[in-house]
C-alpha cells in the first residue's frame, strides 16, 4: 500500500484527515502505475469547454474544448491537455488501427489504399506545429486566458508528409484541390489547395511521442501547418484529388462575404500572449517575476516577441526559448521588476515573412471599421491591479 | 454520367493489374472500383457524384416525421436541434441575414443533400436510401422557398436549385507558401 501523506503541503490536522487522503493517494508502486505514469493529484490542471456552448451537450457531442494555456510550461502542449475542437459538435470515433484504412484518389494516376502498417513504413517527419481553432477569439467578457485563448495548442507531429502519399497516387493536371475526410459520425470534410498539400501537411500517426490521442484523431489526421484548425482533419480516411473547391458541409460553414475576410479568416496570423501572469492569476506582491508566454504564426517561424509592461509606451525584445520552428509555438520570457503600481502587460509577435501582430485599435483603423477582421490575432492586454489581481483589459 | 466514371476506373484496374504496386515505396494496394464508388461519399457542386434515386418536398415530409422532427421540431423551427428553416430578418437582397442554415446559406443545394446524406439521422447516419435523402432536401428546399412542393429532386435537377448565395461568398486566395495572408495587410 505504501501511499502515505506526502511530506510536502499542509500538515494534516487529524488522524481522519490523514486516512482520507491516503485512501485517494495513488500507489506508484502499483503495477498500474509501474506500467503507466499519471499525473500528481496536486497537479489539477484542466481543459474547460469555451465559446459559450456545453460539451457535452444535451445529445452528448462534444463542440470546442479550450487548453489551460496559464498552466504550461514551454512550448509543448502535453497531448491530454491539447485543445479539442469539432466543426460542429461530434462524437469521438473508437476505431480499431488493424480495420483502419487510408484511401487516395480521385484525379490521381493510381488509386490507393493504405493501411496503418502502411502508412508507417513510408520515410516519416517529425515537427512541432501549432493548431489553432478560428473561433480563438478575445474579448472583453473572457476573464481567463482560456476562454481568450485556450483554443491554440502546440505537439511535436510524426507521421508521411502528404506529398509523399500524393506522388505515389499520381496527381494529374488540374488537380488543383485536394477534400479530406475523417470517419466520425458527420464524416467532416475539408477542402484543401494541393499546393498546400505538396508543401507541408503532414499524415501524422502519433503526437508527443505516442500514438494520436484519440481526440486527436486517432489512429490518423493530418496536421495542416498554420491553416485555421478545422482543416487539420481528424480520423482520416480518405483524400479524393479533385479540380475545384467542394463546397463542403465544413467549407459552407466558414464562407465569407468579403475577400480579405475569407483570406484573413484562413492562414493563422502573428500571435503571442502572455500566459503569466495572465487574467485570473494574483500576484502576490511587489518584486521580481518572470513574464511568461507563447507566441506562433501561420507564417512562418517567430522572428521576435516584445513586451511592454506599461501599457504599450515601451517595447523590450523577449527571450525566446530555442530555435523557433515554422508554424510553431515558441516560448518567451521577460524579467520584471513589478513596482506595485497599476500597469498593463502586453505582448507582441514579428514573424519571419514581417508580419507584425496588432493592437485591436490598429485592426479597426486600418480596415475602417470596429473589431478583428478575419482570426483573431490581436495584442491580448492583461491589467494588473495594485492589490496584484491579473484582469483582461480589452474595453 | 456514374457510369462515365466507372469507365475509367475500371480501365485503369486492368492496366495495373500486372503492377499493382505504387511507383517508389510499392506500399498500398489499388482499390477495387466497388470500394472506391461505396466509399466515395462527397458531392461536388455540379453533382457528379450524386446516386439515381428522386424525391419530392410531399415525399420528404413523411420521412422528417419518422426520421428528423424529434430533433428539428415538426416545421424545422423549434427543436432541440438546429433550425432548418430561414430567419425572417434575411431577403433576396440580404441573404446573409438569413441565418446560418444550410438549406438557405449554402451556395450548392448538392451540400445540402450531402450533408443529410453523410451526417443525419444524428445517431443513425447512414440509413437513409438516396430517394429519402433527396425527397428530405426537397423538403427542407422547399420550406426554404427554393423549390415547388411537387418539385421532384435527382441527380439532374438538384445541382440545378439556384441558391440565394450563389455569388454571394468570397473565394479563399490562391495559396503559396511564405505568402502574407492578405497582400498589402501589415498585420
Ligand atoms: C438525435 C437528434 C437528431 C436527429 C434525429 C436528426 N438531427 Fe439533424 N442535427 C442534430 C444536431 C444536434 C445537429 C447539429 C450538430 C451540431 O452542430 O452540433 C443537427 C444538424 C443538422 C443539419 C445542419 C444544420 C445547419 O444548418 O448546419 C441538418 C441539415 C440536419 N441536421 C438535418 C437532419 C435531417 C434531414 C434529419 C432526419 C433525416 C435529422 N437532421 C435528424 C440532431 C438530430
Amino acid at each position: 500500500m505504501g501511499a502515505v501523506a506526502p511530506g510536502i503541503g499542509p500538515t494534516p490536522v487529524d488522524a481522519q484527515s490523514v486516512e482520507t487522503q491516503s485512501q485517494e493517494m495513488d500507489d506508484y508502486s502499483s503495477p498500474e502505475l509501474v506500467a503507466y505514469g499519471k499525473r500528481s493529484p496536486y497537479v489539477t490542471s484542466m481543459r474547460q469547454p469555451v465559446n459559450g456552448r456545453p460539451s457535452p451537450d444535451e445529445f452528448g457531442l462534444v463542440f470546442h474544448i479550450g487548453t489551460p494555456l496559464q498552466d504550461q510550461v514551454g512550448a509543448i502542449t502535453p497531448s491530454a491537455l491539447h485543445y479539442f475542437g469539432t466543426t460542429r459538435g461530434s462524437f469521438v470515433p473508437h476505431i480499431d488501427p488493424a480495420e483502419h484504412r487510408l484511401m487516395i484518389h480521385g484525379m490521381v494516376d493510381r488509386e490507393l489504399i493504405f493501411t496503418m502498417d502502411e502508412l508507417k513504413r513510408f520515410p516519416s517527419v517529425t515537427r512541432l506545429h501549432f493548431i489553432e481553432c478560428a473561433g480563438n477569439r478575445s474579448n472583453s467578457r473572457h476573464r481567463t486566458i482560456i476562454e481568450s485563448h485556450g483554443m491554440t495548442s502546440c505537439a511535436e507531429w510524426t507521421g508521411v508528409l502528404l506529398r509523399t502519399l500524393l506522388e505515389e497516387a499520381g496527381v494529374q493536371d488540374g488537380g488543383e484541390w485536394i477534400i479530406a475526410e475523417g470517419l466520425e459520425e458527420v464524416k467532416g470534410t475539408s477542402s484543401l489547395p494541393t499546393a498546400k498539400a505538396m508543401d507541408d501537411i503532414i499524415v501524422a500517426y502519433a503526437m508527443n511521442g505516442e500514438p494520436l490521442r484519440p481526440q486527436q484523431g486517432f489512429p490518423l489526421r493530418i496536421v495542416v501547418p498554420g491553416f485555421e484548425g478545422i482543416l487539420s482533419v481528424k480520423w482520416l480516411r480518405r483524400i479524393k484529388v479533385v479540380d475545384r473547391f467542394y463546397m463542403t458541409y465544413n467549407d459552407y460553414g466558414h464562407l465569407r462575404q468579403d475577400p480579405s475576410d475569407a483570406a484573413l479568416s484562413y492562414q493563422i496570423g502573428p500571435k503571442s500572449v502572455i500566459t503569466s501572469p495572465s487574467g485570473g492569476q494574483e500576484l502576490p506582491g511587489q518584486g521580481f517575476y518572470e513574464v511568461r508566454g507563447l507566441a506562433w504564426s501561420g507564417g512562418g517561424r517567430v522572428s521576435r516577441v516584445e513586451v511592454s509592461t506599461d501599457g504599450g509606451r515601451s517595447w523590450f525584445d523577449a527571450d525566446l526559448r530555442g530555435t523557433p520552428q515554422p508554424m510553431a509555438h515558441t516560448a518567451f520570457s521577460f524579467n520584471w521588476t513589478w513596482d506595485g503600481s497599476e500597469t498593463v502587460l502586453l505582448s507582441r509577435c514579428i514573424d519571419e515573412i514581417g508580419q507584425i501582430q496588432p493592437t485591436r485599435e490598429e485592426v479597426a483603423e486600418f480596415w475602417g471599421r470596429p473589431g478583428v477582421r478575419g482570426q483573431d490575432n490581436s495584442i491580448q492586454p492583461w491589467r494588473v491591479e495594485r492589490d496584484g489581481s491579473v484582469h483582461n483589459a480589452i474595453v | 454520367m456514374r457510369s462515365f466514371k466507372l469507365l475509367p476506373a475500371l480501365v485503369l484496374v486492368g492496366a495495373s493489374s500486372v503492377a499493382a504496386q505504387s511507383p517508389t515505396f510499392g506500399l498500398g494496394r489499388t482499390p477495387a472500383p466497388e470500394e472506391v464508388l461505396a466509399w466515395d461519399i462527397s458531392i461536388s457542386p455540379t453533382g457528379e457524384e450524386l446516386p439515381e434515386g428522386s424525391g419530392t418536398a410531399v415525399d420528404g415530409a413523411l420521412v422528417y416525421r419518422r426520421s428528423c422532427a424529434r430533433c428539428h421540431g415538426a416545421e424545422g423551427v423549434d427543436g432541440r436541434a438546429p433550425r432548418l428553416v430561414k430567419s425572417e430578418r434575411g431577403s433576396d437582397e440580404d441573404p446573409w441575414a438569413y441565418g446560418r442554415v444550410l438549406p438557405i446559406r449554402s451556395p450548392y443545394a448538392t451540400t445540402v443533400w450531402d450533408y443529410i446524406n453523410r451526417g443525419m439521422p444524428l445517431n443513425r447516419e447512414g440509413t437513409l436510401t438516396a430517394d429519402q435523402v433527396y425527397a428530405i432536401t426537397a423538403l427542407l428546399l422547399y420550406w426554404n422557398d427554393l423549390v415547388a412542393e411537387d418539385e421532384v429532386m435527382n441527380r439532374e435537377t438538384l445541382p440545378l436549385v439556384e441558391m440565394p448565395n450563389a455569388d454571394t461568398w468570397a473565394p479563399l486566395p490562391d495559396w503559396a507558401p511564405g505568402q502574407p495572408r492578405w497582400p498589402g495587410y501589415p498585420y
